[in-house]
């Protein structure tokens, strides 16, 4: 029920943006879903990505620092308080988000909200036991 | 021309020469008899205390390391029971734990003379109003300075460092005469003056006694003309004795008198060890000659320098050094704390347990000096979360103030944006314009 994100540090300059997605396109890796926060000095590009064995290495072999980080991926149904409601049931557990970004893709009526959060297999727990549908990895890079 | 003591500091030469024999022989006895670590030196080098014949002897004793104070942590180089001890001070070393002296009180009336001498060839009277914004603290500089205006019977301020619009106001409102304080912490002043409104013009300073980091003579006018006051050069170390080891005459300000009555200054070529002739450049090398807490025989500074016996303008008979170039060693001074780059190595590495590749970017922005270091981010160290990685700039951040005492901007970088040559990094890149 996990899905796999890979995770690159970028610094803050002009280009390097640009570099990760050009190695990754010119392998024929897809971006699925991406979410990028950074500082003033760097910054951590997050990927869902077709093929994660192949995007880590080739970001590798051109000096980046890659690693794999566990996410859940949760449909949120698509009317307004639907996210308000995943976030009142985790925070009802006592469940930290620690990021959270959406999808690029919907899947069906719904769309999807990739979280990381700080205890991934109780998140996961609870939001099945309250009826949310937690995506397979499989379904989500094939999306 | 005016001298805090005429006698010595204008004794001819062949008298000066004699009287640093004598109190070589003197020195070497006294070591030989009470520091393990010399007897042993001496006997590997085949060395009695008898062997010392004249001043050229002097080259047939070994040298001392700044790795030999370590060695010897805290105490081993004493030479005199720590009964007698009556001041300790320590400067930064580079395994977190620092180089430690100790003062008789012999130690601290000869230091107090000598700093006194300075304060006069740097034109200081009896009657002027010194404002002392050197550290008070284990490091040498303020309370060194302090003793020798107190010696001389001029007005001493204990400022110290820091809080620098406070430095100011008292500057202007008790009419300091005299600063003493790091060359760029004068320029910072400067600046800050600015802001308040305040000109130097107007303040009664005029002379400044700058030292404890290299400066150039580019700075030199700068500081001249921004703080409307006549710049002089003070050298000291804390193994040697503090500030006052030489200092230039405000007469010729060029090329900082040695007190060779307390010291004697050799120039070597710091790869094969041999002494260099007059005037060429190498490294410094100082023996103490009246010093009993610890006693130091040819200590190696790593201070580039050279020196002149010619005579000068202001009648001190005593040798000049010029104005230090450079290190023989890796050593950094930034805002006048000794840095070595083995010491943040070493921090680095009790961080994560790894040696992370590092580079140190040193400049100087608005007259102070900046430390910015640069680590590598590799698997080991990375989160897919920011606050991980802040917290761990910010960790490095802190260690290295509190091991170092100076204030750093720690930069994650990405891997292999350090440049390697043959497969060693290069790790200190320094911007500031010094030579």
């Amino acid at each position: 029920m996990k899905v796999e994100q890979i995770s690159i540090f970028i610094e803050n300059k002009s280009g390097r943006l640009a570099e990760v997605t050009r190695i990754l396109g010119e392998s024929g890796v897809n971006i699925r879903a991406l979410s990028l926060a950074d500082t003033s000095d760097f910054g951590i590009l997050r990927l869902i990505v077709n093929d994660r064995e192949k995007a880590q290495l080739v970001l590798k072999e051109k000096g980046f620092t890659v690693s794999k980080t566990e996410v859940v991926a949760v449909e949120v149904p698509d009317h307004p308080g639907g996210l308000s409601r995943i976030l009142q049931t985790l925070d009802r557990d006592g469940i930290n988000v620690e990021y959270m970004y959406a999808f690029v893709e919907r899947c069906g009526e719904n769309a999807v909200i990739i979280f990381r959060f700080d205890e991934t297999d109780r998140a996961i727990t609870t939001l099945v036991g309250d009826g949310f549908i937690v995506l397979e990895g499989e379904r989500l890079y094939a999306m | 021309m005016s001298y805090y003591n005429e006698e010595f500091e204008t004794l001819p030469r062949p008298a000066l020469e004699a009287l640093q024999l004598k109190r070589l022989q003197a020195t070497v006895a006294r070591v030989y008899a009470s520091v393990p670590f010399y007897r042993q030196a001496f006997e590997k080098a085949g060395i009695t205390p008898d062997s010392i014949k004249s001043l050229d002897d002097l080259q047939r004793l070994p040298f001392t390391l700044k790795q030999d104070m370590r060695d010897s942590y805290p105490y081993g180089l004493f030479a005199v029971p720590m009964e007698d001890i009556v001041r300790i001070h320590a400067s930064s070393g580079t395994t977190g734990k620092p180089t430690v002296v100790g003062y008789t009180k012999k130690d601290i009336t000869v230091w107090a003379e000598l700093m006194a001498r300075c304060f006069v060839a740097a034109g200081v009277h009896k009657g002027d109003i010194i404002h002392n914004a050197y550290g008070y603290g284990l490091f040498t500089g303020g309370l060194g300075a302090h003793y020798g205006a107190e010696a001389l019977g001029a007005s001493v301020i204990p400022m110290s460092g820091g809080n620098t619009k406070k430095q100011i106001m008292i500057m202007k409102d008790f009419g300091s005469t005299v600063l003493t304080c790091t060359p760029s912490y004068s320029l910072f002043m400067a600046e800050e003056a600015k802001e308040e409104s305040v000109d130097f013009r107007e303040l009664k300073l005029h002379v400044g006694i700058f030292g404890a980091e290299p400066w150039s003579e580019a700075m030199r006018a700068e500081i001249e003309e921004k703080l409307n006051l006549c710049a002089i050069d003070i050298y000291g170390l804390s193994e040697i004795m503090g500030p006052g080891v030489a200092i230039e005459c405000r007469e010729a300000k060029k090329g900082l008198h040695i007190w060779e009555d307390h010291f004697i200054a050799e120039i070597i070529n710091p790869e094969t060890g041999q002494v260099l002739p007059e005037g060429e450049r190498g490294e410094l090398v100082i023996t103490t000659i009246t010093k009993e807490g610890i006693p130091l025989i040819r200590y190696r500074t790593r201070d580039i320098t050279s020196i002149t016996y010619e005579p000068c303008v202001c009648g001190r008979s005593h040798a000049r050094i010029s104005r230090m170039t450079g290190r023989s060693d890796d050593m950094l001074i930034i805002r006048g704390v000794n840095v070595f780059p083995s010491q943040i190595e070493s921090i680095l590495m009790q961080i994560e347990g790894v040696e992370p590749h590092y580079l140190l970017i040193v400049d100087r922005k608005d007259n102070l000096d900046t430390l910015e270091v640069q680590v590598e981010v590799d698997e080991r160290l990375f989160s897919d979360e920011i606050k991980v990685l802040q917290a761990l700039a910010h960790r490095i951040e802190k260690e290295i103030k509190d091991m170092l005492g100076v204030t750093c901007k720690v930069r994650l970088v990405e891997p292999q944006t350090i440049a390697r040559s043959e497969g060693k990094a290069k790790r200190v890149i320094d911007n500031r314009k010094l030579a």
